[in-house]
């Protein structure tokens, strides 16, 4: 019976997400009041159906109701409580819900915090986000209903996918999503602003905190991908430009274009109409990696078994939503390029040419991932592009902004100071110079390894001497308010990722190996010495479990556990062993063994010597961090509503204010 | 008409904007060009449509039996058949956990002689599920041959 109570309740939602996506709209359009109140309580009604659904469908997890087609295809009794909590968004129909879920705390907070906002403009933004609900909605009642039963009811369900059963799993989709969602929200405030007709500077500072916290979700959930791949996927490889990885990518690259773009709106007025597009962009893309990995066009570790109509369904959904938008910003975005003039050496300037690279760089990965389907399309065969065409285009598209990072906060708005700007470059010139020359002797001339730390002093560098210099130049109090302290930890985020990644993708030692037990290989200096395989189980899988144990200088640094699982229905997994470091991991996973009969003898084995890779999600947590103190500043609390009413332009400026 | 320095500077933007683009359009062409992989059966293989390329991707199922191990490197072959041909491959490394007799893989690499000498082995990720182009080269690749699907077992390389 409770199944049915959670389709019901999701219709029950369903029917108020048109009533939040229409009646307010209506309402702000003819200026009735009643109509534009209807947002908050459909909203808030609409949140308490949707939760419902989902928590009926974790109650049906838990309860191992295998009548539930969705409970039985993706669960066994054998499956641990928290991966039975995690299965509810480990297919399609359950992590649909959970987008909705997701978008319905988004829509409930901004519900909440908008009370400050003008009426009419707080009845559009909630309304859009009706709008986005209902598509989602229509979806999952219409192509994949999470409750539909199967009968008779199986003893016992299937299984989750084995290599979503790990704790990175449990994590990295609701936080993804959390990103992917945010987004919809500075979509929703672009879209109420050309409906306005009025593109006003007030309304992008409203917009500003929900989209730094949207952009500091979406890395942290990139970097739990990137770092679930790592430990999960057995490669040692933590990106493979992946489609899926791509889809989450293109929306990170376009927000962060946005959030800077978002500063120049607010502080100076300038590029407007740029702002908006870009917020409809972040979304758009959000949706379309959304399609990508749920209409399995494309060949990825993530794609599940296709279904055409829902694929049907998401592309037009996503045609109704890119082009109605791209429609209205055609017809309303802001003629006239507004905002004060700058020079040509200025704060404006960077940020441009930031934008265009992050810019560029989104579309470049948008035609490596759509270029197969294309192809497809125009019949020039059955064609990949192949992760060196990332490799190469990426890296060239963000030096620009690897060197123009350390000027950041020096340039000032308008018109910046070239004298400053010249000791800023010969410091931190200096200093990556030096620190290039030191290095070059410990990485043995790997000239990627050389560039890495040039590259990354080069960063640290000019932060920290802004740092300083506010330190110097400002009272107490007024030195680093969070705006300003999440842009610093953000560009030094860059700086550690830009050592993890070059350190690591040079320095990296990697061997395939065989190796009878008792057999050594060294690498890197640790003596990897293989003791052989025996079996083990665990709560619903067994598995073999190699021990290797790794020396140096005589002394054990690890005793490595890597295991091959073989889960409920023989699917196999490989679980690596990995001995983590600041400075290195050791990395062992299981191949295979030689003989399939004989698990006790000679295996093949990867042994992988990985220096500097947690730097890369360190620098990613930096830079989540950066976007979430950002989000926090004071200044972004709506407050004065009437004052600003009378004096749209006027924003505080501070001195050296962040962008 | 005398430059303003609004015009001055909008004509500079535009400008930079045009180069920058132009380079990139061109890196980017050139960089697919360069790392364009195209996926070719067996058959198309043997009736000669990848001569050209130097690299590709070959698709097919595992033929049962056929893998073999190398006593003390980690040199496996096995052959990659499809509706109407089969192809002996060569690998040196580590086989995915999926690999395994009739299922089905994608493998990158060149011709040598005979033989597609693999740098990189694929196979499908669960059960249910087949790459969909390699479903449709598989497809389209029966369709010319028109053989029976059965005689796709019997058939040795």
């Amino acid at each position: 019976m409770t199944p049915e109570l959670g389709q019901l309740a999701l219709v029950l939602a369903f029917l108020l997400a048109i009533a939040q996506g229409v009646l307010p709209l209506i309402g702000a359009w003819r200026g009735n009041r009643t109509l534009m109140a209807v947002a908050r309580p459909a909203a808030a009604g609409q949140a308490v159906f949707v939760a419902m659904a989902f928590l009926i469908l974790v109650w049906a997890f838990l309860h191992f109701d295998f009548s539930v087609q969705y409970v039985a295809d993706n669960s066994n009794l054998t499956l641990p409580w928290y991966y039975r909590i995690a299965a509810v968004w480990g297919a399609h129909e359950g992590s649909l819900l959970l987008w909705i879920l997701i978008l319905n705390v988004w829509t409930v907070a901004l519900a909440a915090f908008s009370h400050k906002l003008p009426e009419v403009f707080a009845a559009r933004v909630l309304g859009v986000m009706g709008l986005v609900a209902i598509g989602f909605l229509a979806f999952i009642i219409f192509t994949s209903d999470p409750f539909g039963r199967l009968l008779p009811m199986p003893a016992n369900g299937a299984d989750l996918n084995p290599v979503l059963q790990d704790p990175g799993m449990t994590f990295h989709p609701p936080v993804l999503y959390m990103g992917y969602v945010g987004f919809s929200v500075a979509f929703a405030f672009s879209i109420a602003a050309l409906l306005g007709g009025e593109v006003e500077q007030a309304w992008v500072r409203w917009a500003r905190p929900w989209t730094n916290a949207a952009w500091g979700f979406l890395t942290l959930g990139i970097v739990a991908g990137s770092w679930w791949a790592y430990a999960e996927l057995g490669w040692g490889g933590w990106w493979f430009w992946d489609p899926v990885e791509n889809a989450s990518f293109m929306p990170w690259l376009v927000g962060a274009a946005l959030i800077h773009a978002q500063a120049i709106t607010e502080k100076r007025g300038g590029l407007r109409a740029w702002t908006l597009l870009l917020s409809i962009f972040a979304f758009s893309l959000s949706l379309l990696g959304t399609f990508l990995v749920r209409s399995g066009v494309l060949t990825s570790v993530h794609a599940f078994a296709s279904d055409p109509r829902r694929g049907v369904f998401i592309l037009v959904f996503l045609a109704i939503v890119v082009g109605g938008s791209l429609l209205l910003y055609a017809l309303r975005a802001p003629k006239v390029t507004g905002g004060k003039p700058f020079n040509i050496l200025s704060r404006e300037t960077a940020l441009l040419i930031g934008n265009l690279m992050l810019a560029t760089a989104a579309a470049m990965v948008l035609l490596g991932t759509l270029f197969p389907l294309i192809g497809d399309m125009l019949h020039l065969g059955r064609i990949s592009v192949g992760p060196p065409y990332f490799g190469l285009l990426f890296p060239l598209l963000m030096a620009p902004i690897v060197l123009l990072l350390p000027f950041g906060p020096f340039l000032n708005w308008g018109k910046a100071d070239g004298g400053a700007l010249k000791q800023v470059a010969l410091r931190a010139g200096i200093a990556a110079a030096a620190c290039a020359i030191v290095a070059a002797f410990f990485v043995q001339g790997q000239l990627k390894a050389v560039a890495g730390v040039a590259a990354a002093v080069w960063i640290a560098v000019g932060v920290l001497l802004y740092a300083l210099k506010r330190w110097r130049e400002l009272p107490r109090g007024r030195r680093y308010p969070a705006e300003m302290t999440g842009m610093l930890l953000a560009h030094l985020g860059v700086a550690v990722f830009v050592i993890g990644v070059l350190l690591s993708e040079s320095l990296s030692v990697t061997h395939d190996v065989r190796l009878a037990p008792g057999q050594h290989e060294v690498i890197a200096g640790y003596d990897f010495r293989f003791d052989g395989v025996h079996r083990t189980a665990g709560p619903n899988w067994r598995a073999d479990q190699g021990v290797v144990t790794v020396q140096r200088d005589g002394r054990t640094v690890a005793v490595m556990h890597p295991q091959k699982r073989t889960y409920a229905r023989e699917q196999v997994q490989t679980e690596s062993a990995v001995d983590a470091g600041v400075f290195r991991d050791l990395y062992v996973a299981l191949g295979e063994p030689m003989d399939t009969n004989n698990i006790e003898g000679a295996w093949a084995l990867r042994l992988y010597y990985k220096p500097f890779i947690r730097w890369i999600w360190g620098g990613g947590l930096l830079m989540m961090l950066g976007g979430f103190v950002c989000a926090g500043d004071r200044r972004f609390r709506i407050k004065r509503i009437a004052a600003e009413a009378a004096q749209p332009t006027t924003t505080p400026q501070r001195q050296g204010s962040p962008a | 008409m005398p430059m303003n320095p609004t015009r001055k500077r909008r004509l500079t933007i535009v400008a930079v904007v045009a180069i920058a683009a132009a380079l990139a359009i061109s890196l980017g062409v050139y960089a697919l060009q360069q790392n364009m992989n195209y996926l070719f059966t067996p058959s198309q293989v043997q009736s000669g449509q990848a001569t050209q390329y130097k690299t590709f991707r070959l698709g097919g199922m595992v033929k049962a039996g056929s893998i073999q191990r190398s006593k003390d490197t980690l040199q496996v072959t096995f052959t990659v058949v499809d509706a109407g041909s089969a192809m002996p491959v060569e690998y040196t490394g580590i086989l995915p956990d999926l690999f395994r007799d009739n299922q089905s893989v994608i493998a990158t690499g060149h011709m040598d002689g005979a033989r597609f000498v693999a740098t990189e082995v694929l196979a499908k990720h669960d059960e249910t599920y087949m790459p969909k182009e390699l479903k449709d080269a598989m497809a389209k690749a029966h369709a010319q041959e028109k053989v029976k699907e059965a005689a796709a077992q019997d058939k040795s390389p």
